[in-house]
């Protein structure tokens, strides 16, 4: 089936059942129509270029926004959030307008896609920024096809719903086939102002954290460990100052979680058709800390690509997203009845869900949130007994080795150079007063799904899993090496990498056109971290050599060790940083600059 | 006529790349470098009553107030501090302000550096001195907020100050605070009943109810016992060298 055809089917599909619920629509207008069971008006729905200039026009303001009933006030694009669903097609030379309608400079960046710096949309690096009344034209060659989307990187207002999803149709023939799709878009929302949210962390360790350990978990600990092991355990936290449960920064203490603006009351439907192909384009753009595990209970998924990109099929029960990655899964329902697609968020305070449902308004039972994880030694950065790899932290036989910075040493550096799978050390750099930790031991961890993940019998996507569909073009290895730290201190609330909050530094990292390079993540802290790099890809070495998946964005687990190759082919300055808002404004933030031989980011021939 | 042809295809030239570059979005200037474009460096404020309470001792009956906060980024703030007591049934109460220069110097602790004034009021008058501070505070391991000070009066006496709390969480909102606190001097200083060696210790028990994080009533039992020289001071005056009582207050913070 040619791509063409099959968007020409959705479409057809989709008026049709447009018709038929119209008046829904109408009832409410702030949401996007793809976020209204998968129709509305057309116009709403998706946004097409129009014209000889392929142009499409955006507006960002402020809007009344009500979730599950209650009312705030959010940035919405063109009058509803997430913003619309843009549709483009590979190879078209596009210009999107887009003219701020706020009392605030604003912005637009489009997460993913390749293309001249000064269209990237950053305030700072790439342009000055969208002023108050004024109107910016983004203008740049399409070079690819996929999942991807589009969201504010000025400030915080990403928090306020700036943001939307951006699907590219392929050029050529579409590996993919399905029926029909849905872009679904998962957030975080609060009633509060991010500004008090990010000052509440600022002041107090763990503001939004209810589900720290108390006494009455401490009993149960000793009910099940025995009293000297867990008091091992919680010396052991302890004494690090760090905390077991410090899992999300934010958590559903303030958020609703939302599925296309909706939240969980809300019930956002997706239709289908027994024995259809669904493909599920999920994106989370959440802007605190919300890792998002996602499930469709009753339905195998088919992961068919990773931040837009193609890899090889891959059935799963469940995979996590973080901030600001997309994964498309293709699911077919053999039966006529509903389906929830759940998304707990990592903590396992909140979720978002939505139906996929053969008629609009039916439900399927709501799994329950299983319990919040904890952290491990592992995450510390600390050795484990061998063969103990229990995610929970709740198996106490790794604690007998509290003190394994010596004990396993040995061992780790003499095996270090046969088996890449044995951890590094970290070197003598504590990276100062903005880091209180660093991994002692740096993990691979690619074969990992994450805490709290793969102990209940389900299959979890795993980074290991991912292969491209098509090889990378640039075949040369690595001529250089970068090696960057994810570094913070909970306490203080500062981020960094190597210990530098951005305002801390006097220049942009430089990168060479054209050249091959390894770019190295470390993550010293006990969280994950989604480091998002724009404008080039980043092929993560997971073993598949030239089908190396691309990715844009890299959820770094807590101690893990993770490299990608890099081929900068777009010269300028790019932005580089942890995609938690809040991480990323308290200084996880870096400027990538690609210059050629001649020191100059200007030039390129996008012809 | 090769001139003229020279200079019109110059001209042309020249309004080419006039019209390239100007058409063409992507040769357009990019803003230079800055460092100044996240909130990494913003200036916070941050005011707390860690203790305000009502203390219940047989005849005095004082409130006491324990409050402090800082103005200011990461690594370099101006923290300030007042602390004191005030008897309800006369006039009588001391209280003392500290004004200090906060660095951070590790992932979990401050140096503090600046002054401190006292102040001592009764019916027959005030009294009040000022010290020269050299202080530490933060997150010790376990997890014990410690709080120290080292303190130089006008008149040349030194004394110290260390205490420390810790955070008992019962239930998610509900939290038990031990707290401990001695003072030590190493001159006496009889006008303000200060005698050498270690001066008292504290010991605390609170139980607060955080309705909000930043409010978060309690109730507990508070031991003040003074010893060696301060306590003979006491006695002279016919005070108590040790109480115990209810103390019943709210702890708040923005």
């Amino acid at each position: 089936m040619s791509d063409d055809n099959n968007n020409g089917m959705n479409r057809r599909t989709f008026l049709r059942y447009a018709g038929s619920l119209a008046a829904f629509a109408g009832a409410s207008a702030v949401l996007p129509g793809y976020a209204l069971a998968g129709f509305g008006s057309e116009k709403r729905d998706v946004l097409t270029p129009k014209g000889p200039d392929n142009v499409i026009d955006l507006t960002i303001g402020k809007m009344p926004h009500k979730i599950d009933g209650k009312r705030g006030e959010a940035i919405g694009i063109n009058g509803s959030v997430p913003g619309p669903l843009i549709r483009l097609q590979e190879g078209q030379d596009v210009m999107l307008r887009v003219t701020n309608e706020l009392e605030d400079t604003t912005s637009i960046h489009w997460h993913g896609i390749l293309l001249p710096f000064q269209m990237d949309g950053v305030p700072g690096v790439s342009f000055d920024g969208i002023a108050p009344g004024e109107t910016f034209e983004y203008r740049y060659p399409v070079r690819q096809s996929g999942t991807y989307w589009y969201h504010s990187h000025s400030g915080l207002q990403e928090q306020l719903g700036h943001y939307g999803p951006l699907v590219i149709d392929p050029a050529d023939e579409n590996p993919v086939e399905y029926d029909r799709d849905y872009p679904i878009v998962l957030s975080d929302w609060t009633f509060e102002d991010p500004h008090d949210v990010l000052a509440n962390n600022i002041k107090m360790e763990g503001y939004y954290n209810y589900q720290k350990r108390d006494l009455g978990e401490f009993f149960s600990d000793v009910k099940k460990n025995g009293l000297g092991d867990t008091i091992k355990d919680y010396a052991m936290f302890g004494n690090m100052r760090m905390s077991a449960t410090d899992l999300l920064d934010v958590t559903g203490a303030t958020y609703t979680y939302l599925m296309n603006g909706r939240g969980p009351d809300s019930n956002w439907n997706a239709l289908f058709k027994k024995g259809e192909k669904v493909r599920l384009r999920f994106i989370n753009a959440s802007a605190g800390t919300t890792a998002f595990d996602v499930r469709i209970p009753g339905l195998e998924m088919t992961v068919v690509a990773a931040d837009g990109q193609n890899v090889e099929p891959v059935p799963i029960d469940e995979f996590r997203i973080g901030i600001a990655e997309t994964y498309d899964v293709v699911v077919e329902p053999k039966e006529e009845k509903p389906y929830t697609i759940f998304a707990e968020s990592l903590d396992r305070s909140g979720y978002a869900r939505g139906t996929l449902t053969p008629r609009e308004g039916m439900e399927a039972p709501v799994p329950d949130l299983r319990p919040r994880p904890k952290r491990s030694m592992r995450d510390m950065g600390m050795m484990m007994a061998m063969g103990d790899m229990d995610m929970e932290g709740d198996n106490m036989e790794g604690m007998d080795d509290g003190d394994m910075n010596h004990g396993d040493m040995d061992h780790g550096n003499m095996d270090m150079s046969k088996d890449p799978k044995s951890p590094v050390k970290h070197g003598p750099d504590k990276h100062g007063p903005g880091a209180a930790a660093i991994a002692q031991n740096q993990f691979d961890r690619l074969d990992e799904p994450g805490i709290g993940l793969g102990n209940d019998g389900r299959k979890v996507l795993v980074y290991d899993d991912l292969k491209s569909l098509r090889p990378n073009r640039d075949k040369r290895n690595a001529q250089r090496d970068v090696e960057l730290h994810l570094t913070g201190n909970m306490e203080r609330y500062m981020w960094s990498f190597d210990g530098d909050q951005f305002h801390e530094v006097d220049g942009p990292i430089e990168f060479k056109h054209n050249e091959r390079l390894r770019l190295t993540l470390v993550n010293d802290t006990m969280m994950e971290h989604p480091i998002h790099l724009h404008g080039m890809w980043m092929e993560l070495e997971n073993g598949n050599g030239q089908y190396n998946p691309r990715q844009h964005t890299l959820l770094v687990q807590p101690a893990q060790r993770i490299s990608a190759l890099i081929t900068p082919r777009d010269k300028g300055r790019w932005a580089f940083h942890c995609h938690i808002l809040y991480h990323m404004e308290r200084g996880m933030f870096r400027v990538v600059q690609v210059a050629d031989e001649n020191g100059s980011i200007y030039g390129q021939d996008y012809s | 006529m090769t001139m003229i042809k020279r200079t019109s295809s110059f001209i042309l030239t020249i309004l080419a790349i006039i019209v390239i570059t100007g058409s063409s979005a992507f040769a357009q200037k990019a803003p230079e470098f800055s460092n100044d474009l996240m909130m990494d460096d913003n200036t916070y404020l941050f005011f707390m009553t860690d203790r305000l309470e009502y203390y219940r001792i047989s005849g005095a009956d004082p409130i006491v107030w324990d409050a402090q906060g800082w103005i200011g980024k990461d690594l370099n703030k101006f923290w300030f501090k007042a602390e004191g007591e005030a008897l309800t049934i006369e006039k009588e109460g001391e209280m003392e302000f500290q004004g200090l220069y906060s660095r951070g110097i590790s992932p979990y602790f401050d140096l503090q550096v600046g002054i401190r004034y006292d102040l001592m009021y009764n019916r027959e008058g005030n009294d009040s001195r000022v010290f020269g501070v050299v202080g530490f505070q933060g997150l010790a391991p376990y997890l014990f907020e410690v709080d120290g000070g080292l303190f130089v009066s006008q008149d040349g006496d030194i004394s110290a100050v260390v205490e420390g709390e810790y955070d008992l969480l019962i239930t998610q909102r509900l939290i038990g605070q031990p707290r401990f606190a001695t003072k030590f001097a190493v001159q006496e200083v009889p006008e303000f009943g200060v005698g050498s060696g270690f001066n008292n210790v504290q010991l605390g028990f609170r139980l607060r109810y955080e309705i909000e994080r930043e409010f978060a009533p309690y109730v507990g039992i508070s031991w003040n016992r003074k010893l060696g020289d301060t306590a003979d001071f006491t006695r002279l005056e016919g005070g108590d060298v040790s109480t115990f009582g209810l103390v019943g207050g709210v702890r708040m913070w923005f």
